[in-house]
């Protein structure tokens, strides 16, 4: 396949940034979009240039590092049947001859390192706010000791699910972290192991979220959309209840 | 560094400000505007019935509700200092996550929507323009300072009827109600799940549907009354 990449490029936070063009020839339908970024650095490489810096980890859609917009659409989702990290997403999405577009996410949580790298370290502190269980550590207790309900410890899962890509950010109007927060909410607050923090964390992971100046959620869905896990939009609704009954609890105060 | 957030507030007051709150706070006002809209309409219904009925309705809004628990006439402005409260917070939370939003935006040279309604993205230019409109309407049949074919001493009743006996009124009328019904489009469903009714995959569809009826029942319930006087069925 022969393709022309409209890539951004920004040497770092403060430099003025711009889309550069790039044609690649000899592309196979089965490279995975990161490869084809590969091929790419290593054609600049050997003509002298500076590659494109990008993140990336696992390749195999687990770690979330690697999310780009293409075309538009985080982890290029609207070229993409199926919902996709941008590792996962193979060149075959893509006709022969195609103009792709890739930018960084963007969104004022997440501030620019360079190119398509930003900053996702925002994520981490909304994590440690609360997202978590204090218990001992120790031997592994026995599975069955302490029952979770069949619904709950599915949704529980589900929403476990989530890989802390970043895409919902970069996908919403808002720059809301409202679903990622919710799924990690959701997660928690669906155990028994979750109940003793239930409401305490839902307060300081709201907290921490509006203090990395994510926006507030206005229920458009944009983020639902164009995650790879397909966490559900009724998360954040989940994440609304909680909160809501917390303000009338103790903790925290 | 990513400012961590200040060490003032308790982990608790931070909640009580926080966007979610905030929202909440939006959410519950505007229910409590839409509840209004849905009276206000059902009472416009008056008109069919004649003048002395939809004056005598008018006349009972401003006198007697509530006595004698209150004294007469008080009610009328009990209510008038609530709506108005409810609108200013409306505003308030609608202004002050709208700053927060943009600073939290990203700017893309290409990006798809694909889950946004119109009225979704048109939520705050429209609720503005609303806002024009509302002032509109109210310094014309509330406050009496635009009088658009009727005279500082007709009653209720002819004020409506000498003004959309004028098809451009109509017309000015459905764009006002047009708007709010948009802005409800999308409100009625993001209220509801900010307060958290979307539970479900099946649950979100209703929402939507009630969204889209509540919407419909209320452009049909306003905009009743002014047709049938331009058509000649109000005279
Ligand atoms: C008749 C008057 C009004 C009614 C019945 C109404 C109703 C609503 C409702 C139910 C919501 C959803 C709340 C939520 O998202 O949780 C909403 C949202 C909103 N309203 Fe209003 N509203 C009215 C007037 C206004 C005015 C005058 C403005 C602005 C000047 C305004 C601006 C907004 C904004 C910015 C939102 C948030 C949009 C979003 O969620 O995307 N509204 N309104
Ligand atoms: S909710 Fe989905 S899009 Fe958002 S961070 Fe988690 S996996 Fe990524
Ligand atoms: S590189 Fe790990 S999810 Fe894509």
């Amino acid at each position: 396949m022969k393709i022309t990449l409209n890539i951004w490029r920004q040497a770092n936070a403060k430099a003025e940034g711009h889309l550069e063009r790039y044609q690649l020839d000899g592309v196979s339908e089965d490279m995975s979009f990161l490869e084809t970024l590969d091929m790419l650095n290593e054609q600049l490489t050997t003509e002298d240039k500076e590659p494109v810096a990008f993140d990336q980890d696992c390749r195999e859609g687990i770690c979330g590092m690697c999310g780009v917009v293409i075309n538009g659409a985080p982890h290029g989702r609207y070229s993409s049947s199926v919902p996709t990290t941008t590792c996962q997403l193979h060149m075959r999405s893509f006709a022969d001859g195609a103009e792709i577009t890739v930018e960084p996410w963007r969104a004022g949580g997440f501030p620019l390192i360079k190119d398509l790298v930003v900053d996702r370290s925002a994520f981490d502190r909304i994590i440690q706010a609360g997202g978590f269980i204090s218990v001992n550590t120790g031997s592994a207790p026995e599975a069955h000791s302490v029952p979770a309900p069949k619904l709950e410890s599915d949704r529980a899962f589900d929403n476990a699910a989530c890989i802390g890509c970043g895409a919902c950010v970069a996908a919403c109007p808002n720059g809301s972290a409202m679903l990622f927060t919710a799924a990690k909410i959701t997660h928690l607050a669906m155990l028994p192991q979750g109940q003793p923090e239930r409401y305490s964390r839902v307060k300081s992971m709201i907290a921490q979220h509006d203090a990395e100046g994510f926006g507030g959620c206005t229920n458009i869905g944009e983020c639902a959309s164009v995650c790879p896990k397909e966490i559900p939009l009724e998360s954040i609704a989940q994440l609304n209840r909680d909160l809501m009954k917390s303000l009338f609890r103790r903790e925290g105060k | 560094m990513t400012p961590v957030a200040t060490q003032t507030l308790t982990v608790h007051q931070k909640a009580v400000r926080s966007s979610v709150a905030m929202k909440v706070l939006m959410a519950v006002t505007g229910i409590f505007l839409i509840l209004f809209l849905l009276m206000h309409a059902w009472g416009n219904l008056k008109a069919f019935f004649g003048p002395e009925a939809y004056d005598h309705y008018a006349e009972w809004l401003k006198s007697d509700i509530l006595y004698p628990l209150i004294p007469k006439g008080w009610f009328i402005w009990i209510f008038r200092v609530f709506m108005v409260a409810c609108i200013v917070l409306h505003m308030l939370s609608a202004y002050l996550l709208t700053v927060r939003s943009w600073g939290a935006r990203g700017r893309y040279q290409r990006k798809d929507r694909r889950s946004q309604t119109f009225a979704a993205r048109t939520m705050r230019w429209g609720g503005i323009i609303l806002l024009m409109l509302l002032l509109f309407h109210l310094g014309q049949f509330t406050v009496k300072l635009f009088l658009t074919g009727f005279t500082a001493t007709s009653t209720p009743y002819q004020a409506v009827v000498l003004t959309f006996s004028q098809w451009y009124m109509v017309i000015l009328y459905a764009l006002f109600v047009g708007t709010v019904c948009f802005h409800l489009r999308h409100g009625i469903w993001s209220a509801l799940t900010t307060l958290g009714a979307n539970t479900s995959p099946a649950a979100r569809r209703g929402l939507n549907y009630t969204a889209i009826f509540v919407a419909a029942l209320l452009f049909a319930g306003f905009m009743a009354m002014p047709v049938a006087v331009l058509f000649g069925g109000i005279k």
